[in-house]
């Protein structure tokens, strides 16, 4: 389990995260959600230990992570895989050379045991037959989900994505979101997903949490979103007059 | 300004430090370390080649018209050329023309790397990426520049050659005695001490230009260019340090 502990960061004379503390559920997906600016990007980095807060710990499976060595935050990170933005593929390899990395890396498996692991990823995602492309060949979407592939090629236990949905259609959007969903209940992960995208809320948001101005304002499931009376919530994700309408004409 | 100096040099040396750690997979770094061989190697033959050959056939030419109607033998020429070859223009030249190419290059690698979050993701995996990232750059930069470098001297000479004997200017045994004359060993030790110390100048500075990297493509931009000044400063100074050093 994870488990953020008044996590708080500045930069410089700015507050970004001011004393944040949240719980995530194992073997769910857990939505971090807010306007621009809120600090959930920040907050996603501190999670995954890629930034170190002014103050606050995280706990991984009680362990402070901030406490670690090098050695025991290299074991921590074997159980990570992460879906970055922009994917992060390595633009220099084929698809099936950026699968396969972090096997080259840490495993001792033979040649042909790490290729037939990446096969099982890429069929996972629904990329059979991509393996010889470079990134630079793909859309955004396919690179999104060799991007998945390479997160969860060591069988991570958390999953962590920055904004999977950026820059995609509405329709390759909600096939990622529930590709990672089925991924995360198919292997048990504890799925962390930082987005905007109020579709992926509706979808997979098994957990919710909404950050304001770097604090947590509220927490929920998905069902709870809806009838939250919490007005900063409901100012994000009525933000649009259509959907102000919607929502009124709902609750006559 | 001194702070500032002194921050970002405890910073460099702290990433070296990083960066001299025990791979996490062997067969990884030397699949790395031979394509940054490739790279730096085989991919800078070419213009290594071109710039030796002008230098030689311009020392010849040069030396040839201010000796001309001197004392001085003509085959001095042939041993100037060498000698210039071999101490400076081969060692020096050539890497500062690689800082400009290689160094460049490095820099803007690695700050993509960095602005794509290629580095985070490494990292993510629990990859040691100062060492993954730097290490095969650098070990391929000693190995290979060297090589160069003495592809350069050899070239520069040709170079010379050509620039004379063809033209009548001199003729090829003259070239020739000049090259066997006072030839001194530890003349090639210095052409390759230089050749070491400037490679890893051309690698290190670049590297640590690009690894750390923040903001857009201005400031990558930037990076770059500071990574071919910073280097070649770099290389001048330390080529003083090691003439004085040397030949003392």
């Amino acid at each position: 389990m994870i488990r953020a502990e008044n996590i708080i960061k500045q930069f410089g004379e700015q507050e970004v995260l001011k004393g944040v503390s949240m719980e995530f559920l194992p073997g769910k997906t857990n939505l971090i959600i807010g306007r621009s600016g809120a600090g959930k990007t920040v907050f996603l980095k501190i999670l995954v230990g890629l930034m170190e807060p002014t103050d606050g710990k995280v706990w991984y499976d009680n362990v402070d992570f901030f406490s670690l060595n090098k050695k025991q935050v290299r074991e921590i990170r074997l159980k990570v895989g992460m879906l970055f933005q922009g994917s992060a593929l390595f633009d220099s390899m084929k698809v099936i050379e950026n699968v396969r990395f972090p096997l080259d890396m840490f495993s001792n498996m033979t040649l042909a045991e790490k290729n037939q692991r990446v096969d099982w990823c890429l069929e996972r995602v629904g990329l059979t037959g991509a393996h010889e492309k470079y990134p630079s060949e793909l859309s955004g979407g396919m690179q999104k989900r060799v991007g998945i592939a390479r997160a969860i090629v060591m069988e991570p236990k958390y999953l962590f994505c920055d904004e999977p949905n950026s820059g995609l259609d509405p329709r390759t959007a909600l096939l990622i979101d529930e590709l990672i969903q089925d991924i995360t209940y198919d292997y048990k992960m504890t799925t962390i997903i930082n987005t905007h995208d109020m579709n992926s809320v509706m979808e997979i948001g098994d957990n919710i949490a909404y950050l304001h101005e770097g604090r947590l304002v509220w927490q929920g499931s998905k069902d709870q979103v809806l009838s939250s009376e919490n007005e900063l919530l409901q100012g994000f994700i009525f933000a649009s007059p259509f959907l102000q309408r919607l929502r009124a004409a709902a609750l006559k | 300004m001194n702070f500032n100096l002194l921050y970002h040099i405890g910073r460099y040396i702290l990433l070296l430090r990083q960066a001299f750690s025990k791979p996490e997979n062997w067969s990884m770094y030397w699949k790395e370390t031979m394509r940054q061989m490739e790279d730096i190697g085989i991919g800078s033959l070419v213009i290594v080649a071109l710039i030796s050959i002008f230098m030689g056939a311009v020392a010849a030419v040069q030396f040839s018209y201010q000796l001309d109607g001197t004392l001085v033998p003509q085959y001095y020429i042939g041993y100037i050329v060498r000698d210039l070859a071999i101490i400076e223009s081969a060692p020096t030249i050539t890497c500062l023309v690689l800082a400009g190419k290689v160094g460049s290059n490095l820099a803007a690698e690695l700050g993509t790397m960095r602005q794509k979050e290629h580095i985070d993701a490494m990292e993510l995996m629990g990859v040691n990426t100062a060492a993954y990232l730097i290490l095969p750059k650098l070990i391929a930069a000693i190995v290979m520049i060297p090589l160069l470098v003495t592809i350069s001297a050899y070239v520069a000479i040709i170079g010379g050659y050509l620039a004379t004997v063809p033209t009548d200017a001199l003729s090829s045994d003259d070239y020739e005695r000049g090259l066997r004359a006072f030839f001194q060993p530890r003349n090639v030790t210095m052409m390759y001490v230089k050749a070491v110390v400037f490679s890893f100048i051309l690698t290190t500075v670049p590297i640590f230009q690009g690894y750390y990297v923040k903001g857009g493509n201005i400031e990558l931009g930037k990076a770059s260019t500071n990574a071919v000044v910073f280097s070649n400063i770099l290389i001048l100074l330390s080529d003083y340090l090691i003439a004085v050093l040397l030949t003392g």
